[in-house]
């Protein structure tokens, strides 16, 4: 019995078993990091300048201009805040719609024990001021037109939110038993009068609901795509006129609107470029000084071992 | 980690139903009550013979495993913070997320532990449904059962090689002496054969054993531990009493050899069987790494609830910052906000719970994960594989791996550690006359220089190979010999390992180094001269010198426990003459012969044949010429012995013609191949020595012994007593009854301390005062030279009793056999007076030869920084020749020797000693100051450098001194200085005793190694464990971290793996730290943007993921695989062992490196982005998805910096995350419209990657992020500042220019080493004149206290004597050396002294254990 198999415990001799897989082993040292240093320099250099040139574009206000609202020391993303939604209704689900999650207590019933659609602190706190632009031209005002169109993210348009199904046509009627949230003007169902703009797919709405990561945020009001404008907003003198609703000094906030254009890295911010061409630089000096390194110390340590 | 809960609920359940708690436990036999019910059964209540060593049974999985894992501080933690997180007012997540960690790391272990349960399970299974025989009323007869359905009560049947299924009373054997044989290999390793032997009285050999008749009531202890204790009595019906102890005791486990079938009855089943209270589970230990990470956890406690406080405290002031509530502030359900103070309260909470990952909970997870891992390279390690013995390193303790990087004192048992532990008679002293076995010197020399020599031609493995070859002469014999060997189960170690029969390699003590002694030619002549002479048998002795000749190996045959078997049975026993069977014709003669001669008894004196198939038999052994046996025959004058001879002739010639020829030739057969099952290795090779001079033991009964002289004649001694080993006496006696002088002789050997002092008394006779005193300052003379040789010494004695003596002494001596009470301190009173004024036959050297590959292991580890220290039971002087010969001791060095006897005397031998250390200590630094090597090779360590080395010999009664007068710290200080310490005559308490000593004070971390049970101790009290699995048992295996079988392993073992480890493991813990800290502060930096609210900008789910599984693996991986430096060069290199000693991987400023770093990451990563989006109109999640992406990166390439090996494993793993990262977030952010309420991932991750800033962000933050770590990795690499880089060049280098480069280094060091010549030195006074001339080189300060008469300056004075000293230690060494003293002493001996000194020290109580003087096998009774 024991002479059968004479090798019980032999351990397999593989390359894995005693740990002698052929392996790649770097030693970092200057001679080595020398042309990677380089190479990074440059490349970052290189992207640098772009991202520099790209976000100095931004300023000309060519191409399609966007329109911002801003606000200041406004903590969306306060977390008992951004918690304060029922995502389920917003879908268009019926019983979320009459029974809202508690996430949106206190804003989840309104008065006679009425759900709130939409629920939440979030939507309670719509911002709700409104802005018309207007082009002063011999000094006859042109309004020029904001297109609300697209101003959302299009998957928040037509996945994530969704009126409930209309009932006889009619989207009032879908949110029959349901109050509108306590600082609302009027209900959700006549924020727009456009019938693909209203409910909870209203791109303001949208829009406010996707909640800004940082407190001082601009959220896009309006592009301006539509006639003379939709090239650029020419030179000139423009009046902005503003429906004053959202208070702002509860919280010691400012409240601005913002005209840009949009490149392909966004709006407009330079610290991108500058730290691609200020650490493309270090990675230049660093090589210069690696180099030196390599040349004084490396070889001698080299002709040492 | 967890304790381990030691039964299952239900077994907990039964215990408590057992009502009657009864000091004893009554057996009955099951047989009457057979067909009974189950309530019926009167041994209903004891365990039945089915095992169940799972932790857990199906149904109890789940709770019984929650309940273990909560055990843990790290899980309750974890649990903790996720029920904080179901407080509405504090939690941060929803309450379900929080439980997502803890229950994956829950399951993770759950499904461990139960993998781990279902082999027990299975292996218990397989354990359950083994075969054997119980007896059956119904059918008359034994029927196959299952081991499970064995109860107690019942009656079992064993056959030859099977395994014994419960704790059986011995109550019948085939054997006609009721005798039977086991191998108790499966219960401690041993594999000697062990005899049992039927209840004495309980039945007549004749009548036969009837199970049904059986109806005594057996009244036995209840079950314990204890393997050696067992005790009982068996009442019969009429009230009679027959006692019993463990002999009768055949034990579950254990294989039945030699015995063609046993049985009895089962008085212990199951769990509550010997062998399964023995069996302890894994030891849990932490490791020096864990208790110092520990500590850093706390840290990171700390460092939690400060960043929480800043959290709770900024919530605070934000919400008092407005004037008014905002907007974004949401009251309660009754409208109503919070007060700041309150909600700051509450904050601290939410905070704790958001940062939760600070406290690196899946670190420890994962460092179990790597353990396993590193344990199983370890055991999968080929170069710890022992082909002879089908043995693998075996970890035993699975959690300190770690430890072996960081050993800084190894202490070392002597013999069977860094010796064989395989004996090889030497040379011998008869009489005073040495005879120095020249050519058994010059047999194992050349037998010595093949091993070497293959050892360097060729390196290890090779060498290994060549034994084997060597060995295989024997090979076909012994396999045949085993080939009926029973499955067997291995029961100790991690698990229950299941493993076949061992090899035949270990079985007995037979290599031919050991069987083959080449006789001295001198003493051959001698001997059987003086054999002839005995044979005549001539009225008037010759010569009494010739007569102590043939005592001498008289002695050396019989005064043993040698078991004879042969091999063409397996392990069947040759169990006397009967075997043989010579012609009728040639027997005839020599009864005859034999009547005429001196009258005796027939049968005792039987002829045999002068076997000449010594030379063709085909075996090993080197016989006497025929020539020699010529030389025996001329001489033997008389006509009577020619017809002797002429009868062996005539037999011996004529047989194979003769009718029975076929009989004979198998007789023939079978005397050759006799082995020898010796339980200690010292008494085989004294039996094969004595069978060199033809004085063989053929066969040994319980009664007789029977022993076959140069001529052939066979004399069968009756033995009357056998006064067995023990370690307080340290000396085994036999009382024999001469077959023709009719004289009772007892034949003793011992230890020369135990023997020399109970010489008769000179002064009784005039004349012979002289030649006895000469005698024994001769042989004194003699056992030094051996001594000083390392050979270890055995003295051989006789004494010749009266009959009337003897049967006033065997009168007591049954009486004290039948005492109830205090037994064994009468037995021992007993052999003690027995064993007086003895004749000194000779003395014995035996050589315990060194073990492959020893001094170079010892030196690599010297040269690792490791103090080597070497404690030993043995002399001084063996002691001391040994580390000489391993370079313990170097020639150089100055070795302080400490024996004395008065505390005073070793406290200023100490004070004076230290300061001439000093003396040393302070030239060497100067010199080091003014000649200060730039260090180019890292830091220069502590007890490295030039100067005198020193060594210290120190014996166990100084040491005893030490401990006891408060110079513990002086010793140490000494110690400290000393290069090697050797600590001789030590008692295995003392040898932990200094472990401890040295682990508590010096603060060092401990390694013992030993192989032995008297090393049990000193194995568990270092804070590493290893044993040897030699020859010895499993006992030290048992008590041991980890399980090796050669010393020489340890090099590999410590410097490699150990380094191995312990960089992996401190590595990958520091990562985890870095890990959590950096990921866990990019969630407080964003707290300062959203009014420290407990928000996460990062998905909770992708969180929760990015630790479990993102960031999981690659530093496993890290943690197992990576490869800092070959195996080639930490071992052509072991200086590079000192980084691991200083802690040098894990320190307190590495881990401080590590978070300050981890600080700066998470700054970076969070800030690049933030500064990136600020201002715009970026979502929070849309915010929070760049940062989690490039904090995967900056992590991951943050390992990438540190891995040193990359395999395709580290490959694999890395872009397996990476990749695994971004199909989990894109499906994540694709799938999920609704369906995680409070985040909302819905397509950000799609949106980010279609988004090129997401991308730039991506690249520069983890480039800017690792940027310092990197420079310092390459300022590091450039400069070579740390020896262990320099070493990984090496590794870059192809084999030969490493080789070089690596003994270029070690020249260096060498050299710079020797800095300081020791001529510079003034020598220092030594007060008394240096000894040991033998090492001219080296100096030797020998301290003696004036009353102790050292043994190696003054040889007339009897060794014991010095030992004799007003200690308080009881040593057992005193009991020997005055009887008044004795008697005393004696008293104070607790019977149950083998409880006292615990488990490891069972094989030194069994009194069928070995003989084995010197070796101190023994535990001594001492109070310290």
């Amino acid at each position: 019995m024991g002479k059968e198999d004479p090798k019980v415990s032999k351990p397999d001799n593989t390359a894995f078993t005693q740990q002698r897989l052929p392996a790649w082993q770097p030693i970092l040292s200057a001679g080595i990091v020398l042309p990677l240093f380089v190479v990074i320099g440059l490349t970052f250099i290189g992207i640098g300048i772009g991202l520099f040139i790209t976000s100095s574009n931004v300023q000309e206000i060519e191409g399609p201009v966007f329109m911002y609202y801003g606000l200041t020391n406004y903590y969306q993303n306060y977390r008992k805040y951004g918690i304060s939604r029922d995502d389920d209704q917003l879908f268009g689900n019926i019983d979320s719609l009459k029974s809202p999650a508690n996430f949106c207590s206190p804003y989840q019933m309104g008065a006679k024990q009425m759900p709130i659609a939409p629920c939440g602190a979030i939507a309670n706190s719509l911002f709700n001021d409104t802005f018309r632009l207007f082009y002063k031209v011999n000094e006859v005002y042109t309004e020029v037109l904001l297109d609300d169109n697209g101003i959302s993210w299009w998957t928040d348009y037509n996945v994530k939110f969704r009126n409930p199904p209309e009932i006889n046509g009619s989207l009032k009627n879908a949110f029959e038993g349901t109050v509108k949230p306590l600082n609302w003007p009027k209900p959700v169902y006549e924020l727009s009068t456009n019938p693909n703009n209203n409910g909870f797919i209203n791109q303001d709405f949208l829009v406010w609901m996707r909640i800004a990561a940082l407190p001082n945020f601009r959220k896009l009001y309006r592009r301006i795509s539509e006639g003379n404008w939709s090239r650029s907003l020419p030179a000139g003198n423009y009046s902005l006129e503003i429906t004053y609703n959202y208070p702002v000094l509860s919280f010691q906030g400012k409240k601005k609107v913002v005209f840009s254009t949009v490149t392909w890295m966004g709006g407009k911010n330079s610290f991108l470029g500058i730290a691609y061409l200020v650490f493309g630089s270090l990675s230049i000096v660093m090589a210069l000084i690696m180099l030196i390194v390599y040349a004084k110390y490396q070889v001698q340590i080299d002709r040492d071992m | 980690m967890a304790p381990r809960i030691p039964e299952s609920w239900n077994k907990i359940l039964r215990r408590l139903k057992k009502k009657k708690v009864v000091k004893v436990r009554e057996v009955v036999s099951n047989l009457p009550f057979e067909d009974r019910r189950k309530g019926d059964q009167p041994n209903r209540h004891y365990d039945t013979n089915s095992i169940n060593t799972t932790k857990y049974t199906v149904w109890s999985f789940v709770p019984q495993n929650l309940f273990e894992q909560f055990h843990r501080f790290a899980n309750v933690y974890f649990v903790a913070i996720a029920a904080l997180n179901f407080v509405p007012i504090v939690n941060a997540f929803q309450p379900g997320f929080s439980l997502i960690p803890i229950c994956i790391i829950l399951v993770i272990t759950a499904v461990k532990d139960a993998y781990e349960d279902y082999r027990r399970y299975k292996a218990d299974k397989e354990l359950n449904n083994m075969s054997c025989f119980l007896y059956s009323r119904k059918h008359k007869d034994y029927v196959e059962r299952c081991w499970k359905d064995v109860r107690v009560g019942d009656f079992v049947k064993v056959v030859c090689n099977e395994i014994i299924p419960a704790d059986i009373l011995l109550l019948h054997t085939s054997d006609v002496n009721g005798v039977c044989h086991i191998e108790t290999a499966n219960l401690d390793g041993e594999t000697n054969l062990k005899q049992r032997r039927v209840v004495r009285g309980f039945l007549s050999p004749d009548s036969p054993f009837v199970p049904e008749h059986f109806n005594s009531t057996i009244v036995c202890e209840k079950p314990n531990n204890d393997l050696n204790r067992f005790k009982g009595y068996m009442e019969n019906p009429d009230k009679k009493k027959i006692g019993f102890d463990r002999k009768s005791l055949l034990l579950r486990g254990c294989t039945v050899r030699n015995t063609e079938e046993a049985a009895g009855i089962v008085v212990y089943a199951g769990h509550e069987s010997k062998a399964m209270l023995n069996n302890s589970g894994p030891r849990y230990k932490r490791s020096k790494l864990e208790r110092r990470m520990n500590i850093d956890v706390f840290f990171c406690v700390g460092l939690l609830i400060i960043m929480c406080l800043i959290g709770a405290l900024g919530h605070v002031i934000w919400l008092g910052s407005f004037p008014d509530w905002p907007p974004f502030e949401v009251p309660d359900e009754n409208g109503k906000f919070t007060s700041p103070a309150l909600a700051g309260f509450y904050m601290f909470f939410t905070m704790i719970i958001l940062l939760q990952v600070l406290i690196p909970i899946s670190l420890y997870v994962s460092i179990e994960l790597v353990k396993v891992g590193q344990v199983f390279f370890l055991s999968s390690d080929i170069d710890f594989y022992d082909e002879e013995m089908d043995k693998l390193l075996q970890c035993r303790a699975l959690n300190i791996t770690e430890d072996l990087g960081q050993i800084q004192y190894i202490f070392s048992d002597k013999t069977g550690t860094l010796t064989e532990n395989k004996m090889v008679f030497r040379r011998c002293t008869i009489g005073g006359t040495e005879f120095s076995h020249q050519e058994n010197a010059l047999r194992l020399a050349a037998h010595g220089d093949v091993d070497s020599d293959e050892e360097e031609a060729v390196g290890p493995q090779r060498g290994h190979r060549s034994r084997l070859q060597f060995n295989s002469k024997n090979k076909s014999t012994r396999a045949f010999r085993r080939c009926h060997s029973a499955k067997a189960y291995y029961y100790g170690g991690y698990g229950r390992k299941k493993s076949e029969a061992r090899r035949d390699s270990e079985v007995a003590f037979s290599s031919p180094l050991e069987t083959d002694v080449t006789p001295d030619k001198k003493l051959m002549k001698i001997a059987r001269e003086a054999a002839n002479q005995m044979e005549m048998w001539c009225e008037v002795r010759c010569s009494s010198d010739s007569a102590s000749y043939v005592d001498f190996f008289l002695a050396l045959a019989i005064c043993n426990t040698v078991v004879v078997s042969t091999a063409t049975e397996p392990r069947h026993r040759v169990t006397g003459p009967s075997l043989l069977k010579p012609s009728i014709k040639s027997l005839e003669k020599l009864h005859s012969f034999l009547q005429k001669m001196k009258p005796g008894r027939i049968s005792q004196v039987l002829s045999s044949i002068q076997s000449n198939s010594d030379q063709t038999g085909g075996t090993n052994q080197i016989s006497p010429s025929p020539s020699g046996t010529s030389v025996g025959e001329e001489n033997v004058a008389g006509e009577c012995s020619s017809s002797v001879s002429g009868g062996f002739k005539d037999s011996g010639v004529s047989s194979k013609a003769s009718t029975d020829s076929g009989d004979y030739a198998e007789g023939v057969k079978v005397r050759d191949e006799i082995c020898y099952e010796a339980e200690s290795p010292d008494e085989a090779a004294l039996v094969h020595a004595a069978k060199a001079y033809n004085f063989t033991l053929m066969s040994r009964t319980p009664d007789h012994v029977t022993v076959r002289l140069p001529q052939g004649v066979l004399l069968t001694f009756e033995v009357l007593h056998t006064l067995s080993f023990d370690s307080t006496r340290k000396r085994m006696s036999v009382l024999v009854r001469h077959p023709i002088t009719r004289e009772i002789i007892v034949y003793t050997k011992g230890a020369d301390s135990a023997i020399m002092d109970l010489l008769e008394n000179p002064s009784q006779e005039k004349g012979k005062e002289n030649k006895i005193t000469k005698n024994a300052s001769k042989t004194l003379k003699h056992l030094n030279w051996y001594a000083k040789d390392g050979l270890r010494t055995l003295c051989i004695a006789k004494k010749v009793l009266s009959e009337k003596s003897y049967e006033q002494w065997s009168n007591i001596r049954l009486e004290a056999e039948a005492a109830i009470e205090n037994r064994d301190e009468l037995l021992m009173e007993t052999a003690l007076n027995l064993e007086t004024n003895l004749t000194l036959l000779g003395a014995t050297g035996i050589e315990d030869r060194l073990q492959e590959g020893v001094p170079d292991t010892i030196e690599a580890l010297r040269e690792a920084g490791i103090q080597i220290w070497v404690l030993t039971g043995d002399k001084q002087e063996t002691a001391v020749n040994i580390a000489y010969s391993c370079k313990l001791l170097d020639q150089r060095d100055t070795v302080f020797t400490i024996n004395t006897d008065s505390k005073e005397t070793c406290e200023s031998i100490l004070d004076y000693t230290i300061e001439e250390v000093k003396r040393y200590a302070a030239v060497k630094n100067t010199r080091t100051k003014l000649f200060k090597v730039p260090v180019d090779v890292g830091t220069v360590y502590p007890l490295e450098g030039a100067g005198p080395t020193f060594g210290l010999v120190i014996d166990g009664n100084t040491l005893s001194l030490v401990f006891e007068g408060n110079l513990k710290m002086k010793f140490l200080e000494l110690a400290k200085h000393c290069r090697s310490v050797l600590c001789c005559r030590s008692t295995p308490l003392q040898k932990s005793t200094v472990v401890k000593l040295v682990r508590d004070k010096l603060k060092v971390m401990t390694l013992s190694i030993g192989d032995g049970a008297n090393d049990v101790n000193m194995i568990q009290a270092a804070d590493v464990g290893i044993g040897i699995s030699g020859q010895e048992g499993m006992q030290a295996v048992m008590a041991s971290d980890f399980a090796i079988s050669h010393f020489k392993h340890l090099k590999k073992l410590l410097l490699v793996h150990g380094h191995w480890c312990y960089t992996r493991l401190s590595n990958m813990i520091i990562y985890f730290f870095y890990k959590n800290v950096a990921y866990v502060n990019l969630l407080f930096w964003y707290q300062f943007f959203c009014g420290f609210s407990g928000a996460s900008m990062i998905d909770y789910w992708l969180m929760i993921f990015f630790n479990l599984f993102f960031t999981s693996l690659p530093p496993i991986i890290f943690g197992i695989m990576d490869k800092d430096i070959s195996a080639e060069t930490l071992l052509g290199l072991p200086e590079l062992y000192k980084s691991g000693q200083n802690s040098e991987g894990y320190k307190w400023s590495t881990f401080w490196i590590a978070m300050l770093d981890a600080f700066y990451q998470s700054l970076i990563c969070f800030f690049v982005p933030y500064l990136t989006y600020q201002g715009s109109d970026i979502d929070i999640f849309s915010f929070g998805t760049p940062i989690n992406t490039l904090a995967l990166f900056t992590i991951l390439l943050h390992l990438a910096i540190e891995i040193k090996t990359w395999t395709v494993v580290h490959w694999v793993t890395m872009i397996g995350s990476v990749i695994f990262y971004f199909i989990v977030a894109i499906v994540f952010s694709a799938t999920c419209i609704s369906c995680n309420h409070p985040s909302n991932p819905y397509w950000i991750m799609e949106r980010e990657m279609a988004d090129p800033v997401f991308y730039l962000v991506c690249i520069i933050t983890p480039v800017l992020a690792l940027l310092p770590r990197y420079l310092i990795r390459v300022i590091q690499g450039t400069f070579v500042l740390c020896p262990l880089l320099k070493a990984r060049q090496f590794d870059k280098l192809d084999k030969e220019q490493r080789d070089e480069e690596i003994s270029e280094w070690r020249k260096r060091t060498r050299s710079r080493e020797a800095t300081v010549p020791l001529s510079n030195l003034s020598p220092p006074t030594s007060p008394t004149s240096p000894g040991n001339s033998g090492h001219p080189l080296g100096r030797t300060l020998t301290f003696e206290a004036p009353l102790n008469v050292d043994l190696g300056n003054d040889g007339t004075t009897p060794p014991g004597r010095s030992m004799l000293n007003g200690t308080e230690i009881e040593h057992s060494d005193t009991l020997h050396t005055q009887s008044a003293v004795t008697e005393n002493i004696y008293a104070s001996i607790p019977v149950s002294s083998a409880d006292r000194t615990g488990d490891g020290d069972r094989k030194a109580e069994d009194d069928s254990d070995a003989f084995c003087a010197g070796h101190q096998r023994s535990f001594s009774i001492m109070t310290i």
